[in-house]
């Protein structure tokens, strides 16, 4: 395989997981938990398919998909920042949440407790050479560049400082006017937008949405945030170096090398060791978890 | 100082003391009624969205679970599993530990428990079998738990995320097994168990019949009274609560904390890992891939709406088991994904409805006070 294939798989494995990480690193440097990354994609993807199927354009699908991710984000920020509900318990209400919806509108829409039809996406893989079709689509460019520009909100700009204030120390940001419940809801709704941006990405990559189709990629994002230590750079290095393991594994498919379950566990198995600090301890923000009272 | 004195007077303790009580209970059951209600309206707008009516539907839903004996026999399979990975939760929960490995508990629990089913000779007795195939879902569950209980005190790695990445390497590795060296062609589940098998409720009652209902419930009912008992009259139970109520406070007054870290999160793994035995030793008599079916995070579910008490926890599960099963009976009329969006909205709403209430109840005058 050339190195350019390789390289083009590797980005198109990681787009998903930058654009969710992307989202999840805002949330949580907010003093917000994110859980609900896996779920927020997951309306993404179905309603980018859903955008996509009735206006025939993948810009309206992604437009569509941007607005559930917005939606149940804010669903997310009225529950654990108005109610002051368990956040924890709350991400894992919406990914539940979302999995039904998306299952009872699939049978709506589309009569079908699968997958969707055909719709139209951003890329035609039909080209023959993946790595064209990857420069050609706009989301891949997007989900490049999310990193960097998250790099830059976090750390150049008045609002990212807020950011980094209300989910260090909530009361010290109060005490210098700043409104820590409207920061979190700003951090936690485009939360929701980045990530379902990758939900439409993968939805539209396929062409089509079929249940459940975000297979766990919320918790491998949330797996690079923490491997990242909550960084935005090193979070996407962290995408990029799990999605080339399972570029590496896909690869590798058939030769009986290693068994596809131990690499689909690199991930998981690397963010505890970081979490238990063998080379050096992941931290969360001081006030991840707790709301401002 | 000399106000404590006078609130400690016998005329003014009983009143408050009674009014403290109806708030106690108010607070643990409003949360779950407010949710039922939404859960509701938002159920109406389902079935109405599918052109059928909410009164013929409910109606539908409430004879296919409780209306007829398998129906309630298929509920009272389901709610076993749930109340074992509602305990497991709620425990943990009791504690302040946030247990979301339930479902990598309860499969290797159950996988655990096929595994010396299948080991066993043929010939052992059931009384032996039985027991021994439950000891080895509780040690696989409880191994499981027990992870991250140490790595949270020993090195103060956040259990809700070692839980949760442990969830995707246990089933990962429970696959590879299965898959590698364990299963039976073409299917992807263990051969069946030699030994260790327990009765169903159909091999005594004719009624039953066809529902996987078995013994297992009446096991999970003792361990929630065991469970009951454990947390409100021992030293050890005394111990969890004080520490899931101020770890600083428990600590300072003499509790090891983290060793009830880790006792809790392996104790809780154990629950979890023991409703393994409902599936495996109850229904199939084997360990298949992706047995759990959500079980496990269900689980959190029925710790939260039954407000981690013992008897909310078996309420609870009777009540989401009600729901998975009510699905497929309404699923003539209405796609049985709709229960799906209804666990999760009452979810939700209990989590936001649990700080509301209890705030709204604390401004009430007169309790505030006290």
């Amino acid at each position: 395989m050339r190195f350019v294939d390789f390289l083009a798989q590797v980005i198109r494995i990681a787009i998903p997981y930058l654009f969710a990480a992307a989202g999840g690193v805002m949330a949580e440097k907010a003093g917000v938990v994110s859980l609900a990354l896996e779920g927020f994609m997951l309306s993404g993807a179905f309603a980018a398919v859903l955008g996509s199927f009735y206006s025939g354009s993948p810009w309206i699908g992604l437009l569509c998909g941007i607005v559930a991710g917005l939606l149940f984000g804010l669903v997310h920020a009225v529950a654990s920042i108005r109610y002051r509900a368990d956040q924890i318990v709350v991400g894992i209400a919406i990914n539940l949440l979302v999995i039904g919806i998306t299952r009872f509108f699939l049978r709506l829409a589309f009569d079908s407790s699968s997958n969707s039809p055909r719709v139209a996406g951003f890329s035609e893989p039909a080209q023959g050479n993946i790595f064209l079709a990857s420069l050609s689509n706009p989301l891949v460019w997007a989900g490049l560049l999310s990193v960097p520009l998250l790099t830059w909100v976090m750390y150049r700009t008045p609002f990212g400082l807020r950011i980094r204030a209300v989910g260090e120390h909530p009361e010290a940001a109060e005490t210098l006017g700043i409104r820590v419940p409207r920061v979190r809801y700003g951090a936690v709704a485009l939360s929701g937008m980045l990530a379902a941006m990758g939900g439409v990405y993968l939805a539209l990559d396929q062409h089509q949405f079929t249940d459940g189709m975000t297979a766990g990629r919320g918790f491998i994002a949330l797996a690079a945030i923490i491997f990242g230590r909550w960084d935005p750079a090193r979070a996407g290095i962290a995408c990029l170096l799990f999605a080339a393991a399972e570029t590496l594994q896909i690869q590798l498919q058939g030769t009986q090398a290693i068994p596809s379950q131990f690499v689909q566990m690199i991930p998981y198995v690397l963010t505890i060791v970081a979490l238990a600090g063998v080379v050096k301890r992941s931290v969360p923000p001081a006030a991840l978890g707790r709301s401002a009272d | 100082m000399s106000s404590a004195t006078e609130v400690a007077s016998p005329e003014s303790v009983s009143p408050v003391r009674a009014g403290r009580w109806r708030t106690r209970v108010e607070e643990a059951i409003l949360p779950p009624l407010i949710a039922l209600l939404i859960a509701l309206v938002a159920g109406d707008i389902l079935i109405l969205s599918f052109g059928q009516s909410p009164g013929s539907v409910y109606r539908m839903l409430l004879e296919g679970t409780w209306g007829n004996a398998y129906g309630f026999g298929q509920v009272i399979f389901k709610a076993t599993t749930l109340i074992f990975t509602g305990l497991a939760v709620s425990l943990g929960l009791r504690a302040g530990l946030f247990n979301i490995g339930a479902e990598g508990q309860l499969a290797a629990g159950g996988f655990a428990a096929a595994l010396a089913g299948l080991l066993l000779p043929g010939a052992t007795p059931t009384l032996i079998a039985v027991p021994l195939a439950v000891l080895a879902a509780a040690l696989a569950g409880g191994a499981v738990g027990w992870v991250p209980g140490v790595l949270k005190a020993r090195f103060g790695a956040h259990e809700v995320i070692v839980t949760i990445m442990l969830n995707f390497i246990v089933l990962a590795l429970l696959n590879y097994v299965v898959a590698a060296h364990l299963h039976v062609s073409e299917t992807l589940h263990t051969p069946e168990m030699r030994a260790g098998a327990v009765p169903r409720f159909s091999s005594f009652l004719e009624a039953f019949h066809g529902s996987a209902a078995n013994i297992t419930f009446l096991f999970a009912l003792v361990l929630a009274g065991i469970v009951a008992w454990f947390l409100f009259r021992t030293r050890g139970g005394y111990d969890l609560r004080a520490t899931g109520l101020q770890p600083d406070a428990a600590e300072y007054g003499g509790i090891r904390v983290g060793g009830v870290w880790i006792r809790t999160l392996a104790l809780s793994g154990a629950l979890a890992g023991l409703g393994g035995i409902n599936y495996v030793l109850g229904y199939k008599h084997y360990y298949e891939e992706g047995f759990g079916a959500g079980a496990g995070f269900l689980g959190i579910a029925v710790a939260l709406v039954g407000r981690n008490h013992p008897v909310g926890v078996v309420l609870a599960a009777l009540f989401f088991a009600t729901l998975s099963q009510g699905g497929l009976a309404i699923h003539a009329l209405v796609p049985k994904q709709m229960v799906e969006v209804l666990q999760g909205l009452v979810i939700l709403a209990v989590a936001a409805a649990v700080p509301e209430v209890r705030r709204v109840l604390r401004m009430r005058p007169g309790i505030a006070a006290a």
